[in-house]
């Protein structure tokens, strides 16, 4: 028996890194997929773009686990696409429970005020008004089912505190805390519950590539993974430079079973106690 | 397969309430429980003591789960008591992996200028000091572990915001936070993980009793049970009637479990959304 049978979780970006991991962790537990990815690269993202073929390898994972899947192509700065994703999964699927609004980029990283308008307004447009459009275009399903929900969005220990040139990422996964505690109130009396993770460096593309060892080692030349992950490490109070996607996935997957229908408006970090330190 | 199979935790208030229910939980999940209770009467608590028939019943409710449980009679406010029912339960039980600082109580409320001395440092005594001397005693057998091991302190939200004539409740409450951030810190090292959880208001003899009902409804001459619920509902945006002790617990089996294995230092609401509200 799985902790969230017989539900059907929307989740945004999709395709690889944390969202495959939730799509995956969330069949595990008995749930059903609507899922989107951009498909597309993100200009100044410091990431390879995700493609097709990353987003057949979450349907063939969740499929291998008996679960159903929708993905679809669409992208969360456009509400229009958002919105017709999720309403025709929901018309397959038949229901829509839980919400993960994960999709999210870091981009070009540098003194704050060097950051060119794009890169600063492109960042916002899709790690805080794309996570308000996920929202927008799921809530009203969640209300017809009048069985209440619960909505989970991905901000970081940077939604919390501050990183020193990534202020566009720290000013938009703050933003996020807000627009929860805001629907959090809103959504209460529907039982629709909402809250926030805020994860330390992950083990997805987002992080483990070359621009972002940059940003930690800006002392050597050519930082590999273990020259990142030495300097992640003091950042972090457990002895470790990063967590694993499944570490969030599992907090996902708490935070939207029954266990804990009476936690909502939190901002709970998976941080390996960065925030602590 | 439980997610706690082959672990043992330690609880102190094991008796009845939230610290029974925690026991059953873990039970449930396949842990070996060490459980004390004072079982003896606190000056000016409503509650009215924990007795022998309360922890008797735990027991037997442990142990219908074909788990073990060592329960003593000991007091938090007394070191060499709670040193020795760890240490000799540690010894029976072979390992100690889960520590729930569970004990506390709530005695006469009043405006903070007219509290006694001995309320508000008994208060201190019990829900601070006893979590310190709780953790205390369990940590060098935490550390024996090459896993490490979850500390998880029952704070509240009024260890997160004031409330009117709880003082020395919520004084001692907002202390544990700082305990928790500082043993979160100095035990990281050691692979161990603290944090804290804060629970709204549940439904235990320490809130459903005369006196709690008079200061939850100081407008009625003999208020009842359902009449504390009318407030109870109005103190969370959700409209919930009151927490049930199941609902912290399933919190504290998440926290202490691997899914949770790079969660410390967070403080963790369980208040159906009250300090958003």
């Amino acid at each position: 028996m799985g902790r969230l049978d017989g539900k059907v979780v929307f989740i945004t970006g999709v395709a690889r890194g944390q969202g495959r991991s939730h799509a995956i962790r969330f069949a595990e537990e008995g749930a059903d997929i609507i899922g989107i990815d951009v498909l597309e690269p993100i200009a100044g993202s410091v990431s390879d773009p995700t493609t097709q073929a990353d987003m057949e390898e979450t349907v063939a994972a969740v499929e291998a686990l008996d679960r159903r899947i929708i993905a679809t192509k669409a992208d969360v700065r456009s509400l229009e696409q958002v919105k017709k994703a999720v309403d025709d999964g929901v018309a397959e699927l038949g229901r829509l429970d839980v919400v993960l609004a994960n999709a999210g980029v870091s981009t070009f990283t540098g003194p704050t005020e060097s950051l060119s308008e794009e890169a600063f307004t492109d960042l916002v447009d899709i790690n805080l008004n794309g996570v308000w459009r996920t929202c927008a275009a799921a809530i009203p399903h969640i209300k017809t089912g009048e069985r209440g929900g619960s909505i989970i969005m991905t901000s970081s220990a940077a939604g919390l505190t501050a990183l020193a040139n990534l202020g566009h990422y720290v000013a938009a996964k703050h933003g996020v805390v807000g627009l929860m505690r805001a629907l959090a109130l809103e959504l209460a009396p529907h039982k629709i519950r909402v809250n926030s993770i805020h994860p330390t460096t992950v083990d997805t593309p987002m992080v483990n590539n070359e621009a972002t060892f940059k940003l930690f080692r800006p002392d050597l030349d050519k930082p590999g993974v273990d020259d990142f992950l030495e300097a992640a490490k003091v950042m972090n109070a457990l002895p470790v430079g990063w967590v694993q996607s499944v570490d969030i996935s599992n907090a996902m997957v708490w935070l939207a079973s029954d266990e804990a229908r009476y936690v909502t408006g939190v901002t709970l970090p998976v941080d390996a106690g960065m925030l602590v330190k | 397969m439980g997610r706690l199979d082959g672990k043992v935790v330690l609880i102190s208030g094991v008796a009845r309430s939230q610290g029974r229910s925690h026991a059953l939980r873990f039970a449930e999940e396949g842990a070996d429980v060490i459980g004390f209770d004072v079982l003896d009467e606190i000056k000016g608590s409503a509650s009215g003591p924990a007795t022998q028939a309360d922890m008797d019943e735990t027991v037997r409710q442990v142990e219908a789960l074909d788990r073990r449980i060592i329960a003593t009679k000991a007091d938090v406010r007394d070191w060499a008591g709670v040193k020795a029912a760890v240490d000799d339960g540690v010894a029976q039980l072979g390992r100690l992996d889960v520590v729930l600082g569970n004990a506390g109580v709530f005695t006469a409320p009043s405006l903070a200028e007219d509290m006694e001395d001995d309320i508000f440092m008994d208060t201190l005594n019990i829900n601070v000091a006893g979590v310190w001397r709780t953790a205390k005693a369990a940590i060098p057998h935490l550390k024996n572990n090459a896993n490490g091991g979850s500390i998880i302190m029952t704070s509240s939200v009024a260890g997160l915001s004031g409330i009117a004539n709880f003082a020395h409740y919520v004084a001692s409450k907002h202390a544990l936070v700082g305990l928790m951030r500082t043993l979160a810190l100095e035990l990281a090292p050691s692979q161990i993980r603290v944090n804290t959880v804060h629970p709204g208001t549940v439904n235990t003899v320490m809130v459903m009793n005369d006196v709690l009902a008079r200061v939850f409804r100081p407008d009625l001459e003999n208020p009842t049970a359902d009449d504390v619920i009318a407030v109870a509902q109005q103190m969370n945006p959700m409209g919930a009637d009151m927490l049930e002790p199941y609902d912290i617990s399933n919190a504290m089996v998440f926290l202490a479990s691997d899914e949770a294995r790079y969660i410390t230092g967070v403080t963790l609401p369980v208040d159906a959304g009250s300090m958003v509200q």
